[in-house]
């Protein structure tokens, strides 16, 4: 007779031992994404191939900037999650947390690139 | 004889069921896009390393904008963003169906093997669209 509840022996079995509030941030930013995405490829797409001087303005603009902006930080914190997702899948031990700390960091350094391309072509 | 194989405890599972490997698995469309999902994420990359620099680049001279934009639309770049674009429709649709999948529907075989199907012909038919909005 087993004395633990299904759920009891089920918990801390994945890949990640833990996961229902990084399953929920996911769920929020794709959704958040899936409204971003399609508007900023259309802006992007139509800036590149211009003059510095076109790109400049367009990026100077509210909308183009904050859009940009929000599909930097929304999009590098979802990619982080699920690189660091794809890592607990594949790595084990040390390997595991030093990948995991690289995509964090590589997606803020991108994040911070971004953001700092834009306030200096915005503002 | 192969059901018995499947269905026996695996050494060192503790008597759980566990997945079949990848190796022995008979390849799928929902399979097969779900692993595509993943590689698209992680591709993408290249793509945000491209636009974010050319951004800066952009943002900081004529000199600088004027080599990272050289980069960003020659053949390179096309092919960079061109491949980014296949890849960000494609992520985009499989997240959908994924919230969908999420909501306990579409998780019938041939409710699955459609969803798979639209997921990869809906991001090349919105890939060609994209290109032809942005030209």
């Amino acid at each position: 007779m087993r004395y633990l509840t299904p759920r009891k022996r089920a918990e801390g079995r994945g890949a990640a031992h833990h996961g229902a509030e990084h399953h929920w941030a996911m769920t929020v930013s794709s959704v958040g994404l899936a409204f971003l995405v399609p508007l900023w490829l259309y802006i992007f797409g139509s800036a590149l191939g211009g003059t510095r001087e076109a790109v400049l303005e367009t990026f100077a603009r509210p909308l183009p900037a904050i859009l940009t902006a929000l599909v930097l930080v929304v999009g590098m914190r979802h990619f982080a999650m699920g690189a660091t997702t794809m890592i607990e899948d594949y790595a084990r031990g040390t390997n595991r947390k030093l990948l995991i700390i690289f995509v964090i960091a590589l997606s803020w350094v991108i994040a911070a690139t971004g953001l700092f391309a834009l306030a200096r072509m915005a503002l | 004889m192969a059901d018995a194989k499947r269905d026996a405890p695996v050494a060192g599972s503790g008597g759980r069921p566990l997945s079949p490997h990848l190796q022995i698995y008979r390849w799928q469309v929902p399979m097969l896009t779900s692993i595509l999902t993943r590689i698209t994420g992680q591709a993408l990359m290249a793509g945000v390393l491209l636009a974010v620099w050319w951004l800066l680049a952009a943002a900081t001279s004529d000199a600088y904008f004027a080599t990272a934009n050289a980069v960003a639309t020659s053949w390179f770049g096309d092919l960079v963003f061109t491949g980014s674009l296949w890849a960000v429709w494609y992520h985009y649709l499989a997240g959908l169906r994924h919230l969908y999948y999420d909501a306990g529907k579409g998780l019938d075989i041939p409710t699955a093997e459609k969803l798979g199907w639209a997921v990869i012909i809906g991001s090349v038919v919105l890939t060609v669209i994209t290109i032809l909005l942005v030209q």
